[in-house]
């Protein structure tokens, strides 16, 4: 799990630095900082459930098992990306692995994450879906529309709500009344709050919630308490006017999801120090095989712009 | 007379609209401080207070919907739908609400409500913020729509639709933001269902909106040195629309190509396309032409997002075709 986390955290990394040297088109939403909720959940996972995700993706996306390279290529707009160029950095789907898609629309995915724990049922497999977004999407009302219907129709989903504290530039506190927790519980759904920067504890939860969906009792609700380090998007660099810096160094001093699970194994005597340099150096290494991959890629073919408006 | 970017122009446009009119007043997502994603309206929370400069959760159905009610009864309500994808999550409140609701009453209430949002592509930002969803909303009896190419007239558009009765649909592309151009110090305000001729010539008429008013102008330029003197013509609202300068204008040049950002089937070109068919078919030299955007969802990928929008050689090309240069 460590590793997994280091890899999203170096993949940030480099993502962040494509933006800077103005080698990627568009922009992207970091998710630097937590690692934690996307690796815990993604752990409980089977392969072949299903997780969507939101325009601050790459995190889940990593978690459910893609691969660096492709994605680099997606963020970069080549052929071999996850989606042959055409979703880049907020859209990557990758079928595969689960992942049924990030989505750009606030909220957009929450329907989609029942239909498919539906479909799961229908169908007699024991699957599961996982919804991750942000405390954002409990401003929209097709979220409590699909919980409401998860709940009545018991549907293996599980509502992952990052809880970062911020809705774009705008604190949580200011666009969300009442009590999170109170909202999953008004449909009879189940929910509990986790340090979203603990992995052990993200991990121990979902895996309950994964347990509860597997055997037919329907939906839960997990909120993640989390923070991300830099700004809602890379080109939102001066962010003195929503948050402080003194804020952002807590945080990033005292509640890396990283440095927690490190110091407590060390302090459990489950790995060395040295042993982390190595991870970091071997994630550094397939960071930069992909990206330089991805650089070198050729991008699509001019003539597929009209291939995939139909199936 | 000063230049100033459009995004300026815009918020100079609501500042004073707030100044003249307590009625008025903005909400949506990110208006306040953060002053919008694009920054259009930085400073107005400190002038007008959060009162009136109103932070919203991000719901853009409820926020809609709750400003149709204040506009129904007494307020003056600006939205900001961040981008213009985002106008399907408010569909129900402004297509079924807000569009009927005058009609509906037999004409006892009224909704003079603004929506300002986005349209346009090339900025790299794929499917879900990057269409041109004008021409849904041009469909629609009972909305007026607004899509201004210059500072000019995004300043005097919107006051107008403020002032408005009815509810507006305001689009800006988003790449032009930054766009400079003269606008006076002192008061004024254009009327809807009034096109300007942006460029006179007597050759081809290219009937050109929004962003596409500067590819045409790219085009005419392009032309100019081949002996084709073309007329941009734009409309500046699409509803209600200027049918009468149009076709005069067709009746002029006797041949016409309708440019625009939005998708090319059953969009704003065909409407424009099929008008100046009908009034003005005997004074043609030939068939009515259209560029829009590409039938696709817009690509992330720039070597794809790029072919998606009309080009001032496309256009230039079809108006060679047209006047037998090709
Ligand atoms: C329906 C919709 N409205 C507005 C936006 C613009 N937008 C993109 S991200 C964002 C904030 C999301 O906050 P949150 O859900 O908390 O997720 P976070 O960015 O914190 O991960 C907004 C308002 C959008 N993408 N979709």
């Amino acid at each position: 799990m460590y590793e997994l986390m280091a890899k999203i955290r170096a993949f940030e990394e480099q993502a962040n630095e494509l933006y800077i040297t103005r080698k990627m088109p568009g922009l992207t939403h970091l998710y630097s900082g937590e690692e934690a909720v996307a690796v815990g959940v993604c752990q409980a996972l089977r392969r072949d459930d299903y997780i969507t995700s939101t325009h601050r993706g790459h995190g889940h996306c990593l978690a459910k098992g893609a691969r660096v390279d492709r994605m680099f290529c997606e963020l970069l707009g080549k052929a071999e990306g996850y989606c042959r160029g055409k979703g880049g950095s907020m859209h990557i789907a990758d079928p595969d692995s689960g992942n049924l898609g990030a989505n750009a629309i606030v909220g957009g995915s929450t329907g989609i994450a029942a239909g498919a724990a539906l479909s799961a049922k229908m169908r007699g497999t024991d699957q599961v879906a996982v919804c991750f977004f942000g405390e954002g999407a409990l401003g929209q009302g097709i979220l409590y529309e699909a919980m409401n219907m998860a709940s009545l129709w018991k549907l293996p989903v599980i509502y992952v709500c990052e809880n970062n504290l911020y809705n774009e530039y705008t604190h949580y506190r200011e666009t969300t009344a009442g009590e999170i927790l109170a909202r999953p519980r008004a449909f009879g759904i189940p929910a509990e709050e986790v340090d979203g920067q603990d992995v052990r504890l993200v991990l121990a939860a979902a895996r309950r919630a994964v347990a509860r969906a597997r055997r037919g009792e329907g939906p839960s609700f997990l909120l993640c308490n989390t923070y991300r380090f830099y700004g809602h998007h890379v080109g939102d660099v001066d962010r003195s006017y929503y948050r402080s810096k003194e804020e952002e160094e807590w945080w990033k001093r005292e509640r890396d999801p990283l440095r927690i699970l490190r110091d407590w194994m060390v302090q459990a005597g489950l790995a060395e120090e040295a042993e982390f340099e190595r991870i970091h150096r071997a994630v550094q290494e397939e960071i930069l095989a992909g990206v330089a991959y991805a650089l070198e890629a050729p991008y699509p073919d001019p003539r597929e712009v009209s291939q995939h408006v139909y199936a | 007379m000063r230049e100033i970017t459009m995004a300026q122009a815009i918020r100079e446009a609501l500042a004073e609209e707030m100044r003249r009119d307590p009625r008025v007043f903005l909400l949506g997502e990110d208006v306040a401080e953060a002053g919008h994603p694009f920054k259009v309206l930085t400073g107005l929370v400190d002038e007008f207070g959060r009162e009136r400069v109103i932070d919203t959760p991000i719901s853009e159905a409820g926020f809609t919907g709750i400003a149709v009610g204040a506009a129904m009864t007494g307020m003056r309500p600006v939205v900001d739908i961040m981008f213009g994808d985002f106008l399907t999550l408010a569909m129900d409140q402004i297509v079924n609400q807000a569009a009927k609701i005058h009609y509906m009453s037999g004409g006892k209430l009224k909704v003079p409500l603004v929506v300002r949002t986005t349209l346009g592509a090339t900025r790299r930002s794929a499917a879900q913020h990057s269409q041109s969803l004008h021409a849904w909303f041009s469909h629609i009896p009972g909305l007026k729509v607004a899509l201004p190419a210059t500072p000019y007239d995004a300043k005097g558009l919107l006051k107008t639709a403020i002032r408005d009765d009815n509810p507006v649909l305001f689009f800006e592309d988003k790449m032009m933001y930054q766009v400079k151009g003269p606008v006076p110090e002192e008061e004024y305000t254009i009327p809807f269902g009034v096109a300007d001729i942006k460029r006179p010539g007597r050759h081809v008429t290219l009937v050109a909106t929004s962003s596409m008013v500067y590819v045409a102008l790219d085009a005419a330029r392009i032309l100019e040195q081949e002996g084709i003197e073309a007329e941009v013509v734009d409309p500046r609202t699409t509803l209600p629309l200027d049918v009468e300068t149009l076709v005069a204008s067709a009746r002029k040049t006797g041949r016409v190509i309708v440019i625009d950002e939005g998708y090319r089937g059953y969009g704003v070109t065909a409407e424009i396309a099929a008008v100046i068919a009908e009034e003005a078919f005997y004074d043609l030299e030939a068939p009515v032409r259209r560029l829009g955007a590409m039938d696709v969802p817009v690509p992330f990928s720039p070597v794809l997002e790029d072919q998606t929008v009309p080009t001032p050689e496309q256009v230039a090309a079809v108006a060679r075709e047209l006047c037998g240069r090709a």
